[in-house]
């Protein structure tokens, strides 16, 4: 593995207007300076809640939609504003895998063609022939090589899944975005998706951009993680830093939520209080204090820039990192200070009664922008 | 609430094969031998067939199933709230003592909400957009007490909406609901459903549309709920670790039937059905190694209208072969497995389950 990223993202950053009527009322920030390097054969996992700007990444990455300002680098080349023209070349190489295996796909054409397309589109013609070639992709995903001229509906979501994957697959690229690639399926067949990801991305040296809600899973194919919180990354590190040593209390915090079949009964997980802010109107300085139980004066007065520690690998963005590279985890440190480990019996009422100061300052956010 | 109803039958004696829970004969809500059929252009569906199980009051049962195991039938059939043109439902089901099935849709309306009722997967479809959110709470109340007036009904629904964790009550009591965010209408959601103190609350996948950190609130609060009022509730997911989180029993689904049932530590520390099984080992965890490859599931749930024959996890089971002809022709009993009150459907013996769970499981799967 080179030095070199195969994907080099500065600043990047997406504001949609929102309008009433004519009229400009506001800015959703949905993506709000981003700074990541994907190098060729990595897998980056983007992790975070709902709205904070996880999928629109992805999407400006494909250039499904034009970036507000920054600039994301593909292979040495400045792709932030490239037209369509000069686009071209560079979808065989950077491809996308969609979350609804019901919606990517086209209901009136046949597998055959679906997975066909892109070869069309950009003029390829295999050694073998395009039908021999889509046959092979078949089997590469593991579906039977016959199926070719089914339809959409005749497979399961785990196999239009495969089907997704195969189109993607198609031109040889060097960069896969999958923007949720196994949350619709059921738990059985999750599985076998992401094991399919894993096995490609070894015996290609894809690298991935893996977008998911679900640390599980992300901590199952990503070498690296970042962690998003309204629009901006909080941290990002090497898996076994993120899983093992995160930095950043919204990283704990969320890695402590996720229910986990190793362990039963209510956990001592650390609690959120409130809902995440709106991108309308985001929290001054650290945009996570109106939910951080560490929040001080500085966290409203100052955005904490995304800071490398620990030799560089492992950057956060806070005022408090959490145990400097002290190799503490969640359960072990939660004992002891201050997101006051809520034991079993007291849980709730940490949680309902307990919108503190900072719970409200969520809340009173969220109702300024939908009243 | 009027329970002074006589039991329809039951005669313990004649039961079928599936023995008495622990808590079977005071449990609050009693199913038993529970069939769901839809009739379809395509042909009959299955959905639930022959399902008994029994939740006493102040604890919680798990359903877990894939898409099409029959998990949300069953929770619609309890509530009655099948198309009885399309539905054939048999089987008994006992909320309170009175038998739901068969009983006028006038009465089972009385019994919805007042002593049973459902928090939905999707509260902005659940609740009405063109109410406010006070509104929708407030007539669920005086549905159920008519000689309440307006002012007690709006006191009753600010005080629920104060409960559940909504600040400012008052205020909010007046918003629609796309002025709530995600976790505030499960919040809404659920002091609806609370309103009249049901004593069993069924709830499909409450959290599955929700973040993981409000998803932790909204478990929290379940619980806490839970001890005050001291209900019933029934949790339908198909998420193993909720169902650890919260659940003191477990009932797993597969095809419509019931595979395996037990308390949550029996289910998930000692699963006895290779289903069970597959399920743990196919979910990724926060724990172990993180390169090891998941072990999946081969193949994909069956078609409730072309169940296989025999044990229906049988084309997916790779112990299947071990167990002779019989997966293929003969669909296992649930019976006791192991520990007390835990049940397994399966045609494997005690013995042969515990060595391949102990060599094929729990060296790779559950205890990764």
């Amino acid at each position: 593995m080179t030095d070199k990223p195969l994907l080099r993202v500065r600043g990047l950053t997406k504001h949609f207007p929102v309008r009433q009527g004519l009229r400009a009322t506001g800015l959703v920030r949905a993506v709000d300076g981003l700074d990541f390097d994907v190098r060729p054969g990595e897998t980056l996992g983007l992790v975070g809640e709902s709205g904070c700007g996880k999928t629109t990444t992805g999407r400006m990455l494909v250039r499904l939609l034009e970036p507000t300002s920054g600039s994301i680098e593909f292979d040495g080349r400045d792709i932030t504003h490239a037209g369509r023209r000069e686009l071209r070349p560079l979808r065989q190489e950077l491809q996308i895998i969609f979350q609804d295996p019901y919606a990517s796909l086209n209901p009136r054409h046949t597998v055959g063609r679906i997975v066909a397309m892109p070869l069309q589109v950009n003029g390829i013609k295999p050694p073998g022939g395009i039908k021999a070639r889509v046959q092979e992709l078949l089997e590469l995903v593991g579906l039977n090589p016959e199926h070719y001229n089914r339809y959409p509906h005749e497979f399961s979501g785990g196999q239009r899944q495969r089907i997704g994957i195969a189109r993607a697959l198609a031109l040889r690229p060097k960069l896969i975005v999958a923007d949720e690639p196994v949350s619709a399926l059921d738990v059985s067949i999750q599985a076998q998706v992401v094991n399919l990801l894993r096995d490609l991305q070894r015996e290609l040296g894809l690298a991935f951009v893996f977008i998911a809600h679900d640390l599980a899973v992300v901590r199952h194919f990503c070498q690296r993680v970042a962690v998003m919180y309204l629009g901006r990354i909080v941290e990002i590190g090497d898996r076994a830093d993120i899983y093992e040593r995160p930095q950043h209390p919204y990283t704990r915090a969320l890695l402590s939520a996720i229910p986990d079949v190793t362990q039963l009964g209510p956990a001592g997980r650390i609690r959120l209080t409130g809902d995440v802010p709106t991108p309308l109107d985001p929290p001054s300085g650290c945009r996570f204090r109106t939910r951080c139980w560490k929040a001080q004066d500085i966290c409203a007065t100052e955005e904490p820039a995304l800071i490398p520690r620990d030799g560089g690998r492992q950057a956060t963005a806070c005022h408090f990192p959490e145990g400097e590279g002290a190799g503490t985890s969640p359960e072990g440190e939660a004992a002891g200070t201050s997101p006051e480990p809520v034991a079993a019996g007291s849980v709730a009422e940490a949680t309902v009664s307990g919108v503190e100061p900072a719970g409200r300052g969520a809340e009173a956010n969220v109702e300024e922008v939908s009243s | 609430m009027d329970s002074s109803e006589p039991l329809p039958s039951g005669e313990p004696d004649d039961r079928p094969a599936v023995p008495a829970q622990r808590s079977d004969q005071d449990a609050y809500l009693r199913v038993r031998d529970l069939r769901v059929r839809f009739d379809t252009e395509d042909g009959v569906v299955r959905a639930v067939d022959g399902v008994s199980f029994a939740v006493e009051r102040g604890r919680t049962l798990g359903i877990v199933g894939e898409s099409g195991s029959g998990k949300s039938v069953t929770s619609l059939a309890i509530l009655g709230l099948h198309d009885p043109k399309r539905t054939t439902i048999t089987g008994e089901i006992s909320v309170g003592g009175r038998q739901v099935v068969g009983l006028p849709d006038e009465e089972v309306r009385r019994l919805r909400g007042r002593d049973m009722a459902m928090i939905f997967q999707d509260p902005l479809s659940a609740l009405h957009p063109y109410y406010t959110v006070g509104r929708q709470i407030a007539e669920a109340y005086r549905v159920h007490h008519p000689k309440a007036n307006r002012r007690e009904a709006r006191q009753r629904a600010v005080d629920m909406l104060d409960r559940v964790g909504i600040p400012q009550p008052a205020r909010r009591f007046d918003q629609y609901p796309h002025e709530f965010s995600g976790g505030m209408r499960q919040r809404a959601m659920i002091a609806m459903s609370l309103v009249n103190d049901p004593a069993l609350l069924i709830a499909d996948e409450p959290t599955t549309a929700l973040d993981v950190t409000v998803q932790a609130q909204i478990l929290d609060l379940l619980a806490d709920l839970q001890a005050e009022f001291h209900s019933a509730i029934i949790l339908i997911t198909h998420d193993l670790g909720v169902v650890g989180q919260v659940a003191d029993d477990v009932l797993v689904m597969y095809g419509g039937r019931a595979v395996e049932r037990g308390s949550v530590e029996q289910v998930l520390r000692a699963p006895q059905h290779p289903y069970t099984w597959g399920l743990l080992s196919s979910v990724p965890s926060l724990h172990g190694d993180a390169d090891a490859d998941l072990v999946p599931i081969p193949g994909n749930p069956p078609s409730l209208i072309n169940l296989p024959s025999g044990c229906a996890f049988h084309p997916r089971c790779r112990y299947a072969d071990r167990a002779g002809s019989r997966s293929r022709t003969e669909v296992p009993e649930l019976r006791p497995a192991g520990a007390d009150g835990h049940l397994v459907a399966c045609h494997l013996r005690a013995e042969e389950r515990a060595t391949f769970y102990a060599e094929d499981i729990a060296s790779v799967g559950v205890a990764r």
